[in-house]
């Protein structure tokens, strides 16, 4: 068990350090260490999975990171239900998706390569870092290694300024959510003595519930940056502007998960903390909805996707707020399958179409790419709930799981999302693989992708067709498996299998209703979208410009920030007052001097002038006093 | 018992003025350099009239050092004026003006 543990979390290390050290010897064969070093890293987390079905747990520290008196750290894994799953998705999606780079990246020079592939194994040794540890610090420094990673892979085309602004946002948004992160984690740590999760979650009834709902909005804060909800979601459709793979492993694998996980995690805290759950449920239910409302009109092949990964997010934190937590990391399970599927069919298109995006220009690709195409519709059936595709499965669950739990409110948010999901997803498929090609030039150069490319997106296809059946399961399914860890005892099912029944065909007939809506629109042109936006030009203008959101924060947080930093710090303060102390003494000096030595004549009857003068006086000065 | 001492004192104050008057008006180093000598010579006087006064030889021996280092600064000084009118062709002070600010 540990050793497999170990192999799987430190496997992608070593595969990065290798290209890391010898980037000049790996160069364009840097997938021959990356691309294994993974797989094997998916065989030890399968192996691991398959242990802790056997009812194995494992709760051990490798080494002491920090004994400071009573501070003390170690590097250690837990390993249960929750990390099994995470750690098993995480490393499978990952796998393909490197296998997948290798073809997606073939034109990149032979250091870039190279240096690609030790970023990508970092960010996934990050990540599995992040899912595996148990303790709060060690799950910190995969936190904020997956930061770190996704800012050098979002940026990797850094000589594009728009590459390079999109992963510094990446970062610097994502570390304002860590702030409050952190201050959690010293609050943990203040108030609950320790840092591990074993120590933490047994006693978490000893604080006062105000208190614990503090720690937890802290810890949601951090998520929020993490997990791109609203209002931190801002970077997460910049960071379009990374290689395509990355896209895809960020949304799907690694990074965004990262902050459903960890509220999973803490589900013994935020089952004391009911106001914050409500928080978390809220937020991600209104971020569902606005996500998807900006995913219905834009016409980048990537930017719908990103947004509709924010909406999905979403419904995950609706998952875990409304404290059906297994449901929410099963929806993460599922949405790892199909979102890593669309972005890498996503990267497919642009990749023959030498990096085209705009849905505008393309249509009937599916003739010329039916593996690319036909892909693309399993992952989007999966996403719109059709069943008996994975998104289904899980997206119900989270559903049913937010009405009965007492939130009808956010049952309608998501269910009216899921209609709308299923719109924008299929808006994409028709003017993308279907109807007639709107640019002859872009329809001649298309092709289908070589087999590298394509049998991650069929493996994956399979995985989002498939994996919803783990709900089937005996005892539960994979709900159920997850439940030993995450400890919710309702089954909802029992409750009212009546209404259970009703809501799902509620949520089914959305789904078929925006897939219909947007054949209609897209295909028939009934009604014909471009006269729809004419007619509700104003709505169709707040969305096609995402509510101005990044426009407010230009002009109410950065442009005050830079403003303020550059007139008043830097141009009053530094500029004005310190340079101009020093300076103005320098001058002073100066001037003084310059007064000063017109004494200095040079001419010998004058000094004696002041010799005599000076005699006289120093002499009476006697005298006087 | 001759004259008293007032008339030497006047006497060497006004030598001592003349001198100072000189050196300060005076344009040409050599004749600033003789009014400098009758500066040292009206002290001089004073020494010698004062030591009289006050029977004491202490203001007569000072007089004999004032003469030595008068000397010697008549051999620097004549050097330093020679040296001065080969560099600048001239013995005017105004010339020498390189110390300016």
């Amino acid at each position: 068990m540990k050793l497999w543990v170990l192999g799987a979390v430190f496997i992608p290390l070593l595969g990065a350090a290798v290209n890391g050290i010898f980037l000049w010897i790996t160069k364009k064969k840097a997938h021959l260490i990356a691309v294994p070093a993974l797989f094997a890293s998916c065989i030890c987390s399968l192996v691991v999975l398959s242990k802790v079905l056997g009812g194995a747990h494992a709760d051990f520290d490798l080494y002491l990171w920090i004994p400071v008196g009573k501070f003390v750290v170690p590097v250690g894994f837990l390993i249960d239900e929750l990390s099994a799953v995470m750690l098993a998705t995480v490393s499978f999606v990952a796998a393909w998706i490197h296998l997948y780079s290798i073809g997606y990246m073939e034109h990149e020079t032979p250091r870039g390569y190279a240096k690609y592939f030790c970023w990508l194994n970092l960010f996934t040794f990050f990540m599995l870092l992040l899912v595996s540890a148990n303790n709060f610090l060690l799950m910190f420094v995969g936190w904020e290694g997956v930061g770190l990673c996704s800012y050098l892979l979002i940026g990797y085309w850094y000589e594009k300024a728009s590459a390079a602004n999109a992963g510094m946002k990446a970062f610097v948004t994502t570390r304002l959510g860590d702030l409050g992160f952190m201050i959690g984690l010293f609050a943990i740590y203040k108030y609950y003595g320790s840092l591990m999760f074993a120590n933490v979650f047994s006693h978490a009834s000893i604080l006062s519930s105000s208190l614990i709902t503090v720690i937890t909005l802290l810890l949601f804060v951090g998520a929020v940056g993490k997990s791109a909800q609203f209002p931190l979601y801002v970077w997460l459709p910049d960071a379009m502007e990374g290689p395509t793979p990355v896209s895809s492993l960020i949304h799907a694998a690694t990074m965004v998960t990262a902050g459903v996980y960890m509220v999973a995690r803490c589900h013994a805290l935020y089952n004391l903390a009911p106001f914050s759950a409500e928080i978390v449920a809220s937020i991600g239910a209104f971020t569902a909805l606005f996500a998807a409302t900006i995913a219905l009109v834009n016409n980048d092949l990537k930017r719908v996707l990103a947004y509709s990964t924010i909406s999905q997010l979403g419904y995950m934190f609706i998952g875990v707020g409304v404290g059906v937590y297994a449901a929410g990391i099963f929806h993460l399970f599922t949405h790892a399958f199909f979102k890593g599927l669309m972005f890498l069919t996503a990267g497919s298109v642009m990749h023959v179409l030498h990096g085209e995006l705009n849905m505008q220009k393309m249509g009937g690709l599916i003739k010329k790419m039916p593996i690319t195409g036909w892909t693309f519709v399993v992952g989007a059936l999966a996403i719109s709930g059709i069943p008996p595709f994975s998104g289904f499965w899980s997206k119900d669950e989270i559903l049913a799981g937010a009405f009965f739990h007492g939130h009808p409110v956010v049952w309608i948010v998501g269910t009216f999302t899921a209609f709308l999901t299923a719109f924008y997803m299929f808006r994409l498929i028709f003017l993308t693989f279907f109807g007639k090609p709107r640019d002859a030039h872009l329809y001649e150069m298309a092709h289908e992708s070589p087999p590298v490319m394509t049998i991650p997106l069929i493996v994956l296809a399979i995985g989002s067709a498939l994996a919803g059946f783990f709900a089937l399961g005996p005892h539960g399914g994979i709900v159920g498996f997850l439940n030993k860890t995450l400890g919710e005892t309702v089954a909802h099912g029992k409750e009212a299998a009546g209404v259970g029944h009703l809501l799902l065909i509620i949520s089914v007939a959305m789904g078929v209703l925006g897939i219909a809506l947007a054949y209609s629109m897209y295909i028939r042109r009934v009604p014909d979208p471009v006269v729809m936006a004419r007619t509700l030009r104003p709505i169709y203008t707040l969305l096609y410009n995402k509510y101005y959101v990044d426009e407010v924060y230009f002009a109410f947080i950065i442009n005050p920030l830079v403003g303020g930093s550059r007139y008043v710090l830097w141009k009053f303060m530094d500029v004005a007052i310190i340079d101009g102390v020093v300076n103005g003494i320098g001058r002073l000096c100066r001037l003084v001097g310059s007064g000063v030595r017109q004494f200095q004549t040079g001419y010998i009857p004058d000094y004696v002038w002041m010799i005599l003068v000076g005699a006289v006086v120093i002499y009476w000065i006697g005298i006087l006093f | 018992m001759g004259i008293g001492v007032f008339p030497y004192i006047v006497l060497s104050v006004l030598v001592f003025l003349l001198g100072a008057l000189g050196l300060m008006i005076r344009r040409n180093a050599i004749v600033m350099f003789l009014c400098l000598e009758l500066m040292l010579n009206g002290v001089n006087i004073m020494f010698v009239a004062l030591s009289r006064r006050m029977c004491s030889a202490e203001g007569q021996v000072i007089v004999l050092f004032v003469m030595a280092v008068a000397a010697a600064e008549a051999a620097i000084g004549m050097a330093v004026i020679t040296a001065f009118y080969r560099v600048r062709g001239g013995v005017d002070v105004d010339r020498a003006q390189l110390m300016k600010w």
